[in-house]
């Protein structure tokens, strides 16, 4: 998994709307990259609602919010309308994986991403990670208000 | 994780467990006879996920403006009891039987108060790294 103090691997992936999204789009800003396995797997579910919910308290932060699965932008755009919620998603489909593995948040048995979270700063530079245990278990919002610092 | 206090709606007797519930998830249905039933001192503790269960705020907001009333558990109960018919006919039809004042009801279910009450608790959730509903804990963590 990418440490803390190491440069952001730079990436290109394309969004539920087929847009291309470039890493460097967020310079000047922070991103916090969501690693997870799939759409519309029973967790991911729960995480991206609850994360919805907070939405607003994380962009008072100056924080902005991305998923990466390895579905395709087509599954990215039904997950997000039957959640109901308006975080951009990311498709690291072709090739597989890529971006994951150059995060280390990759599990390479079950083919998806591990649920991981990257905060990247304003130059880039990641700030700080969280690494669940198992895929099963998801963290909770209070996990990134606290890397945030904040309340 | 705030302990019981004041704000909290408690029924029941026995060691504390908490409860973080949304009104709109058919998992927190499913469970609420069991969980009511136990020997506990339990609090619910509103959980709105809206973004999931759209309904969930106007569900919420209908259990404190008749806790006003002194029916909170009551309404709570009814709706997990009938889990299908929740729009606000069926609110006010439910409020009715519970002899609630009914314009009462409405004005306080959609009262800047009521709202910032359950916002508040579901803040609380989070802090608590409540995750997905029913959650619940005991004096020593999370319990099943």
């Amino acid at each position: 998994m990418i440490a803390a103090g190491e440069p952001a691997p730079d990436f290109t992936l394309r969004d539920q709307d087929g847009e291309k999204v470039f890493l460097s789009d967020f310079k000047g800003r922070k991103v916090l990259l969501v690693f997870y396995p799939a759409d519309f797997s029973p967790v991911c579910g729960d995480q991206f609602s609850i994360y919805q919910e907070v939405k607003p308290q994380i962009a008072e932060q100056g924080v902005e919010l991305v998923g990466v699965s390895v579905d395709s932008v087509w599954a990215h755009k039904a997950f997000r309308e039957k959640l109901g919620v308006d975080t951009t998603l990311l498709s690291d489909f072709e090739p597989k994986g890529e971006v994951a593995r150059a995060y280390g948040s990759y599990l390479e048995r079950a083919g998806t991403a591990n649920r991981t979270l990257v905060l990247v700063d304003e130059n880039g530079m990641v700030a700080w990670t969280h690494e669940s245990p198992h895929p099963a278990e998801f963290p909770g919002a209070n996990v990134i208000f606290d890397a945030l610092g904040a309340r | 994780m705030p302990p019981l206090g004041p704000e909290d709606r408690i029924r029941g007797e026995g060691d504390d467990l908490i409860l973080y519930a949304d009104l709109g998830c058919p998992q927190c249905a499913a469970a609420w006879e069991e969980i009511a039933a136990r020997p506990n001192r339990l609090a619910f503790r509103h959980f709105p996920v809206a973004s999931k269960h759209p309904r969930s705020p106007a569900l919420h907001a209908a259990t404190e403006a008749a806790g006003a009333q002194g029916r909170f558990f009551e309404m709570v109960d009814s709706i997990y009891g009938d889990h299908a018919h929740v729009d606000d006919p069926h609110l006010w039809a439910r409020a009715e039987r519970l002899g609630l004042d009914l314009q009462r009801f409405e004005v306080e279910r959609r009262s800047e108060a009521v709202a910032a009450r359950v916002r508040a608790q579901f803040e609380s959730g989070i802090r608590a790294g409540v995750t997905s509903t029913p959650a619940l804990f005991g004096a020593h963590g999370p319990r099943r």
